[in-house]
């Protein structure tokens, strides 16, 4: 007898795997939209509403809206100069950090060396870390007085290499993250495919490689881009009075100027920029979804062999060294350099409020406290309402989810001054009259930390597959209980590394805080801005000294981060 | 035990389940056999309450199952790709569906045990179920779907995904294992091998519908339609017209038992009842390809008219590629089956 299989009968085209149960439908639009009930209030709540109304603020007289004013202001000359160089200086910071950072992107994918994940957890400690920080350690570097000023005579905090390289060191993470995970989940044996099919070395590269990280390029660069055109607090520090991009020109109008219609006119731009980056983001996103063989990174990673793989690593690591490690301990020496030799003098002057002048109304150690119960509870905030979004978003559906995903990523691009400030003008009334509560400050920064959430959870959410949820069903678990032994398991790792991400850009919040932190209750950042705003040796080492503490911080909450992430989970 | 009656199901314009009734009875071992897309997992789906019915009712023990829960139910389902719970070892596996009903952990651990021993992993409790081979992570899902005593364990491809030696070793066991267990059993598989070694009885399915229920014999001796025999792997099938004991073909008059229905039908001739004799002789074919299948020859005929031929014969019989050789066919290895009619 043979019995071997043989199929007669041509199956039916279009049998998917994604069958939907015929309820299921309805009763998964009704719990989708439940769930996304939250986030949408919060958003409305915390960030339409009021820079809506900061904008109609600035852009209505008497209940009339004044378009009008949108011209006259984008005519100025002024203004065209803040423009051409914001799309500038961010076009620049996007190619150089590519260009730094994609050789480092290939090293951490494809080559095996001792102390990797520590090195990846170093390249990662400028993203996370507060951009006053990057400002001020750059500053140390670069400035007056600083690193190179002593060695060879040489600044540049007044030059607008100063702002790029800043980015380039903020930024690096990003693409040695996006690209380089991508990377080490791309199967070496599509290459070698192509090379056994007579492609050489660089052609294979050209025609396998790179197309499969292309849209990855694509995305990271998206990111560059979008972070570096809102850029605020870098610029507002190395940038002087010469460099000013939209974000801090919104400042500047804003509480400087109380110039409202032309920061209504150029938030407006920025968002209109800020939308169109996102809206190319998530086309290039959706296209990287398409099907890749992906391997586990553990198997594509070899150590280095030969010169020039060795030279490779070398040149990979000496930037590193320079362009992240070199600013950061310059920060830590300066902290430590008082005029009575190296010591603790700094931070000790930190416990008092008269040390500093008229400066503070509390001793700016009490910064730190705020700091880190501010970025607790809006790391509650955003897991809350980033948690909820993902899981409106977990099962694909239409334009309007999609819409609202795209959404979610706003904040991370809206002026935080423009949010900040409308703020205080508008939960200042019943029945919403925030301004006097400490709430307002972790509202402004859980509204950054919710993208990171969302983006975090989102694959893993995903990638939990639905029927692992009917096999516990089967074997008698509820549906609630199904979700707790399948679901939360699976995902916990990612929720402890979205809290992370969420709690480290709490932190380090600075545009939307510097306008809602109250006096006496100063967060991190906002200290060291007023430390630097101030002259004398004992202001600027003080600022040194906190911003070490505040990037300790942050820089602990990292490493704890690597030891439980996964490479797989999320964009960042 | 469980009974379908008029079981219904469509996803969108197509209809997956179209009015099925299927019975199954205490300790038998039911297998569902079909091309895929002929909606045998959905049946299952359905039985488990993962896929709610666009018509008809499910029974257990005689009462609806419509408003039951899948978690209430009772059955066990083992998945085609297992569905391991990848956060947790085999034997927390094993002892899911015991701890969702509440049993004590000791009860619990030694059962676990005793269900890792029963499939043969003695001792592999502890194992990562990341670390098990594709064979051991079927012997964890059997365990895991065994461990809360089922009243139906439903299996959806078994075996589907081992190696070819595995499978037929898997097969002998599970039979034993369910016989003694009692276990009342509903698979469903595409592999026909598979479904004739597991089975009491056998339940063809095409398109959403039954084609034909027997036991293996039954079935494998008289298909109940060309689709079937096709099916089974039988490709010798024509049109035909009967009168009396013989049928006209284009293959030329071909002999039917005893009995056979006149008028038009589908005919098969069994690869083992083609004989091949000289060009003289019946049906003149030229020899194509010869397949060599072990113990016997597969050897495609071309005849000058009409479908190609496939015939058995052994090694030194078997004629070579491009010779003219005549056909004639066994009775007793010739069926009639219905016409094809309009589908």
């Amino acid at each position: 007898m043979v019995l071997a299989r043989r199929e007669v009968a041509t199956p039916p085209a279009g049998r998917g795997r994604g069958r939907k149960t015929g309820h299921g439908s309805v009763r998964g639009n009704a719990v989708r939209f439940g769930l996304m009930a939250v986030p949408v209030a919060f958003f409305g709540l915390f960030f339409a509403y009021p820079v809506v109304a900061i904008v109609g603020r600035g852009l209505r007289t008497d209940g009339v809206w004044q378009f009008g004013r949108i011209g006259q202001v984008l005519s100025r000359p002024d203004i065209l100069d803040v423009l051409r160089f914001t799309t500038w200086q961010a076009l620049a910071s996007t190619a150089l950090t590519l260009l730094i950072a994609l050789p480092g992107a290939y090293v951490f994918a494809r080559f095996d060396f001792p102390g990797k994940q520590l090195l990846r957890a170093v390249v990662t400690v400028p993203f996370v870390l507060p951009t006053v920080v990057v400002g001020t350690a750059f500053l140390a570097v670069l400035g007056r007085g600083g690193f190179l000023d002593e060695l060879w005579g040489v600044r540049l905090d007044t030059s607008v290499w100063a702002i790029l390289l800043a980015h380039v060191f903020f930024n690096y993470a990003v693409v040695v993250r996006t690209v380089g995970g991508l990377w080490s989940q791309l199967d070496p044996r599509q290459e070698e495919a192509a090379r056994v099919l007579g492609a050489g070395r660089l052609a294979a590269w050209r025609r396998v490689t790179l197309p499969a990280l292309a849209p990855a390029v694509a995305a990271a660069a998206l990111m560059v881009f979008l972070f570096t055109f809102t850029s605020f607090g870098v610029v507002q520090i190395l940038g002087g009075p010469a460099y000013s991009t939209l974000e801090v020109e919104i400042y500047r109008q804003t509480a400087q100027l109380l110039d409202l219609p032309t920061a209504a006119v150029l938030t407006l731009v920025q968002f209109a920029a800020v939308g169109g980056i996102l809206a190319v983001h998530a086309r290039t996103v959706r296209r990287r979804e398409t099907a890749l063989r992906l391997v586990d990174p553990a198997q594509t990673a070899r150590p280095p062999r030969g010169a020039g793989q060795r030279a490779l690593l070398g040149g990979v690591l000496l930037t590193v060294l320079l362009l992240i490690v070199v600013p950061l301990g310059v920060l830590v020496e300066r902290s430590l350099d008082t005029s009575g030799g190296y010591g603790f003098g700094f931070y000790r002057a930190l416990q008092s409020a008269d040390a500093s002048g008229s400066t503070f109304l509390v001793p700016p150690l009490e910064a730190i406290g705020n700091s880190l119960q501010y970025a607790a509870v809006a790391t509650l905030i955003a897991l809350v309402v980033g948690g909820l979004a993902a899981a409106a978003l977990t099962r694909r559906a239409g334009p309007l989810v999609r819409g609202f995903d795209a959404l979610l990523m706003l904040p991370l691009g809206v002026s935080a001054v423009t949010v900040g400030f409308g703020f205080l003008i508008t939960l200042d009334e019943p029945p919403l009259d925030l301004r006097t509560s400490w709430i307002l400050v972790p509202l402004a920064q859980a509204l950054v930390g919710v993208p990171f959430v969302v983006r975090t959870m989102l694959p893993v959410l995903r990638a939990v597959d639905g029927r692992l949820r009917e096999a516990a069903a089967v074997l008698g678990a509820s549906p609630l209980r199904a979700w707790r032994e399948v679901d939360l398991p699976l995902v916990r790792r990612a929720l402890l590394v979205a809290a992370g991400f969420a709690f480290a850009v709490s932190l380090g919040e600075f545009g939307a805080t510097v306008f809602i932190a109250r006096p006496d209750n100063p967060t991190l950042p906002v200290a060291v801005a007023r430390l630097l705003g101030r002259s004398g040796e004992l202001n600027y080492g003080q600022a040194m000294a906190l911003s070490t503490i505040l990037m300790l911080v942050c820089a602990v909450s990292l490493l704890l981060l690597e030891r439980i992430r996964t490479d797989r989970s999320g964009e960042f | 035990m469980l009974a379908l009656d008029a079981a219904t199901v469509r996803f969108g314009e197509r209809t997956a389940l179209d009015a099925v009734d299927l019975e199954v009875a205490d300790h038998e071992i039911v297998c569902v056999l079909g091309p895929s897309g002929s909606g045998k997992s959905t049946l299952l789906r359905v039985v488990a309450g993962l896929q709610r019915l666009d018509g008809g009712r499910v029974l257990l023990d005689g009462a609806d199952q419509a408003a039951v829960p899948v978690h209430r139910r009772g059955l066990g389902l083992m998945f085609q790709d297992h569905q391991l719970f990848p956060h947790r070892d085999a034997g927390a596996n094993v002892a899911f569906g015991l701890r969702m009903h509440g049993v004590s952990r000791a009860e619990r651990d030694r059962r676990a045990d005793e269900l890792l021993d029963l499939v043969g992993l003695p001792g592999a409790g502890r194992r990562a179920v990341a670390a098990l081979s594709g064979g051991e992570q079927q012997r964890v899902a059997l365990a895991r779907a065994l461990a809360p005593r089922p009243k139906l364990l439903m299996l959806d491809e078994p075996l589907g995904q081992l190696d070819r030696s595995l499978r037929e070793r898997l097969v002998v066991e599970l039979r034993t294992l369910f016989g003694r267990l009692g276990t009342t059993v509903l698979a469903v598989t595409h592999d026909q091998g598979e479904a004739f070694a597991l089975a009491d009885r056998v339940v063809v399915m095409r398109d959403g519908r039954i084609a034909q229920t027997g036991t293996p014999l039954e079935v494998w001796q008289r298909p109940a339609s060309a689709f079937v025999a096709r099916f089974l792997g039988f490709d010798n099938v024509v049109g035909a017209t009967v009168t009396g004991t013989a049928a006209d073909t284009v293959w030329g008059k071909v002999a039917v038992p005893d009995g056979s229905p006149g008028g038009r039908c589908e005919l098969l001739v069994r690869p083992a009842g083609v004989r091949i004799g000289g060009p003289e002789d019946g049906l003149r074919c030229t020899v194509g390809a010869r397949t060599f299948r072990g113990h016997h020859v597969a050897v495609t005929l071309r005849p000058d008219e009409g479908p190609d031929l496939e015939a058995e014969c052994a090694l030194r019989d078997a004629p070579d590629e491009g010779a003219t050789v005549g056909v004639t066919f066994d009775v007793a290895e010739t069926v009639v089956l219905p016409p094809a009619g309009p589908r």
